[in-house]
């Protein structure tokens, strides 16, 4: 067990995690609608997620999945206030583009 | 072997999350990023991380995305209302994205040689990330349940309509 | 007892801050009454401190003023001889014009304020004098400047009096600026101003020795805005503006006084640099009689005093220059009596007149004010050193030095005391000879009230037999005045190595050929305007070169006026206009508006798009990272 899991250098989860994260990146910074901007940031916070379990596996450290399980309670919550958010935001306005949120324009 | 599952695995993570952020219809975004999710969950068995990796799906694809759903249902959002960026600004966001993804390689590239631990089966086991959550991060654990109940408070006093 | 004198210059303060606080509410004659009872305490105890003086110098600590580092410097006085003498002088001749003023500023309404003036005058002066350093002598010679400028321009309504006020202090600044300069090189070379520290090191000079010369002339320069010589002189004339107590206190017995005291002080320093004192002795020998010609045909009878005092002060430079230190004090004890005298008496005068100045309009008032005529005959004859007044001896002892060092001094000497007697005799028979030229319907002239002419008698009695303390060897007198300032001198004449007085036969013969030609200009001014009854000429006549060039201060005010004044005018408003309104009001305009252009700018960054912001979170985000690899 132990050489089949190691025989994949940690390097290569860095480097998957990174480029999730990167694609997460670009998935705000791409899109128009809200709820494709909160399914990006849940992708980022999953890339994250996956390089922490990466780094308790190749250390024995169990605090590094202890982590993750408090990041996942977190997004969760987030992800519940920020749809109730966008909910009252699509009641007012009648639409998700984050466009049309610039009323604090200076 | 190892090898194969995990690059297999890491291909359909990165062209879901891709496809995620690329097609128009709200719907299929969702339904590509559960598939992601799947895909990150495999990723972690391979770590021998499995209550993890069981977590992942049952709050993530199965109660998160779910939520997803319901909201984009509510609110009848379908390909034709979806609103579009100019190209100038999707290529924007590529190039930054673009960028901040050659910095983050850049930086872990020099790295030093990451030390590896001898591998030890328990970690990742049920019992042992419990031993660890209650004795260790006990404290945290209690405030994010008082998290939760501000998360729970502040959506449903965010929801409820106006009494006029 | 000799602490107790630590108090003098204390009570003219106290009386200064209680008049001046209560000012209004205090009745007049209370006001006049406590001044003038301040003054007299400190006059009784400077003759008690005269009375114990003893050879050596006596220091009284009063307190540590100043403590930073390696520089610190004490509140200390010095009690000796010479500090007594001025002490006497001040305190005495002040409390007579005290007594004065309460006659001749009986009306004015500034009545109680006068007098909190006179008194922190008189603080200062005796601060001056007491001082045991040059820092402390020139806290009371700036202090007595101060005073100057408030009770020249106590008449502040009138505009030309507060020009005259402030040309007073600003000359006076000017010299001052080489005193400072002076304290500065004695504390870099004897590391204290303490006189009680410099003089002991400097005896170890060498005579000659060009730090010491260089220091002297410095404090020079500071006793040429002081004491009025070339070329700082102008504001005397101009300060006769002030009342005329003010005049006869400040401006003839003591505050002019002052440089002729630092001089004298420093003796020891002079005696070590002959540069200066040649210096000293020909810039005050050509002020005598620059002045001297120039009172020859003024007709106001206090601007003709005023360039006496000039002229007189110049005999004491004269003194000090030729090493007759203890001449010079007898000088000014002597010149400080009559001077007094001749400027209460022109007060006098002007009071019985109703302020009438111009001496063509006065004259036969010898019938009328007699007190006046009678104490201003034996001023003017005590000032032109006719024997046996006051005058004779102190001025002919300095003579006769003169003689000694240098002989063209003495002929300029003797020149000048042939105009002195002429000018100071036209004076008075202009003045109380002949037939009144006033007009009689309009002014009634009277004598003034006992107030003013009781110290106008003890004046007069003074400056006559005060000569007889310092009759020379060679009349059969013992000298006493010098031999009293001896110890104090002794030093800086051991420095010098006087030449040996000439034989008593050559001293009278000199005293002879003064005396003669004296008497001979009284002669001729007899002549000319008691005789010939002859009248200076109205304003506006046409007059020969030599008498107006001497008539118009040989236009010494224009020149410095039009060298000086004008081009520092020119300057300023330059200053002003571009400098200042333009260059610096720029600046400051312009970082306001640097401000608002920048923030104009920064204003675009609040697009509150969200979009925008999300895209410069990810690029600050790769930023970030990236200046952290390198």
């Amino acid at each position: 067990m132990n050489q089949a899991i190691h025989t994949i250098p940690l390097d290569w989860y860095t480097l998957l995690s990174s480029i999730l994260f990167c694609i997460g990146v670009m998935g705000v910074l791409f899109r128009r609608n809200a709820i494709i901007i909160f399914m990006s940031i849940e992708l980022m916070l999953n890339a994250v997620n996956l390089l922490l379990v990466a780094f308790s596996a190749y250390h024995n450290d169990a605090a590094g999945q202890v982590f993750v399980f408090f990041t996942m309670a977190v997004a969760a919550a987030e992800i519940a206030v920020g749809l109730a958010i966008l909910v009252v935001v699509y009641r007012n306005t009648k639409s998700t583009d984050i466009d049309v949120l610039n009323r604090l324009k200076g | 072997m190892t090898v194969y599952l995990f690059a297999i695995l890491g291909f359909f993570a990165i062209l879901s999350a891709l496809m995620v952020v690329l097609t128009k219809n709200p719907i299929h975004s969702i339904l590509y990023l559960v598939l992601t999710f799947f895909a990150i969950a495999g990723e972690y068995v391979l770590l021998n991380a499995q209550f993890l990796a069981i977590v992942n799906i049952i709050v993530y694809a199965g109660a998160i995305m779910v939520l997803f759903l319901f909201v984009v249902m509510l609110l009848n959002l379908n390909e034709e209302t979806e609103p579009h960026k100019s190209v100038l600004r999707k290529l924007i966001a590529v190039i930054a994205a673009g960028l901040l993804l050659v910095v983050l390689v850049g930086s872990l590239k020099g790295a030093d040689n990451m030390s590896i631990k001898p591998f030890s089966q328990n970690t990742g086991l049920i019992e042992n990330l419990g031993k660890v959550l209650f004795n260790d991060f006990l404290l945290p654990f209690e405030v994010s349940a008082v998290l939760f109940l501000a998360a729970m408070v502040g959506a449903v006093m965010l929801g409820k309509k106006d009494i006029k | 007892m000799m602490q107790l004198a630590a108090l003098i210059p204390f009570f003219p303060l106290a009386g200064f801050i209680i008049i001046g606080l209560l000012n209004k509410r205090m009745p007049k004659n209370m006001a006049a009454m406590f001044a003038c009872a301040m003054l007299l305490i400190s006059f009784g105890l400077s003759v008690s401190v005269f009375m114990n003086i003893s050879g050596h110098a006596t220091e009284i600590q009063l307190f540590s003023w100043i403590n930073a580092g390696t520089f610190s410097a004490s509140f200390n006085f010095l009690l000796d001889p010479l500090s007594s003498i001025f002490l006497l002088i001040i305190t005495g001749v002040g409390f007579l014009i005290h007594i004065y003023s309460i006659g001749y500023m009986h009306d004015d309404e500034k009545h109680n304020i006068f007098f909190a003036y006179l008194n922190l005058f008189i603080f200062f002066m005796l601060v001056l004098v007491l001082g045991s350093s040059y820092l402390l002598m020139f806290v009371g010679w700036e202090g007595v400047g101060l005073s100057s400028y408030l009770l020249i321009g106590f008449w502040f309504k009138n505009n030309s009096y507060n020009n005259a006020a402030k040309k007073a202090f600003i000359m006076n600044r000017i010299g001052d600026l080489g005193f400072l300069l002076g304290i500065i090189l004695l504390f870099i070379t004897f590391g204290s101003s303490d006189y009680a520290t410099i003089f002991p090191k400097a005896q170890g000079f060498m005579t000659g020795d060009s730090m010491i010369t260089t220091i002297t002339l410095l404090l020079f320069v500071g006793a040429i805005g002081k004491s009025a010589q070339i070329p700082l002189y102008t504001w005397l004339p101009d300060a006769m503006a002030g009342p005329t107590p003010v005049s006869a206190l400040i401006h003839a017995a003591t505050m002019v006084t002052a440089g002729i005291y630092m001089v004298a002080r420093s003796g020891i320093l002079y005696a070590l640099a002959p540069v200066s004192m040649y210096v000293v002795a020909l810039i005050g020998v050509v002020t005598a009689v620059f002045a001297a010609t120039i009172a020859l045909t003024q007709n106001d009878i206090k601007k003709v005093l005023a360039y006496s005092t000039v002229s007189q002060l110049g005999y004491m430079f004269l003194g000090l220059g030729v090493g007759a230190f203890s001449a010079s004090v007898f000088h000014v004890m002597t010149h400080a009596f009559f001077k007094a005298l001749l400027f209460l008496g022109a007060g006098s005068v002007i009071h019985g007149l109703g302020g009438e100045q111009d001496i063509r309009n006065m004259g036969g008032l010898r019938k009328k004010l007699p007190i006046t005529f009678i104490t201003f005959l034996l001023a003017t004859l005590a000032i032109s050193g006719i024997p046996p007044f006051s005058g004779f001896f102190s001025k002919d002892e300095i003579l006769a030095h003169a003689f000694a060092s240098n002989k063209i001094f003495w002929v300029l000497g003797v020149i000048g005391s042939m105009m002195t007697a002429f000018y100071m005799f036209r004076l008075l028979f202009l003045t109380f000879y002949g037939t009144y030229r006033g007009d009689e319907h309009k002014v009634h002239p009277h004598e003034s009230p006992s107030s003013m002419t009781v110290p106008l008698i003890i004046l007069a009695i003074l400056s006559t037999i005060g000569g007889f303390v310092g009759v020379p060897e060679s009349l059969g007198g013992t000298s006493q005045i010098s031999k009293f300032l001896d110890p104090v001198f002794q030093p800086a004449q051991a420095k010098m190595m006087m030449i040996e007085n000439s034989s008593s036969i050559s001293e009278i013969a000199l005293m002879g050929i003064t005396v003669a030609v004296v008497l001979a200009s009284i002669l001729l001014a007899w002549y000319f305007y008691v005789s010939r009854k002859r009248v200076p000429s109205p304003e506006g006549t046409k007059l020969p070169v030599l008498t107006n060039l001497s008539y118009h201060k040989y236009y010494v005010d224009e020149i410095y006026n039009a060298l000086i004044t004008k081009p520092l005018d020119a300057i300023s408003l330059f200053l002003k206009n571009i400098v200042d309104n333009k260059l610096i009001d720029g600046i400051v305009n312009a970082t306001g508006k640097l401000t608002e252009w920048l923030s104009g700018l920064m204003r675009f960054v609040q697009t509150g798009n969200v979009d925008f912001y999300l895209l410069a979170m990810v690029i600050g985000m790769a930023c970030i990272i990236f200046f952290k690899l390198m």
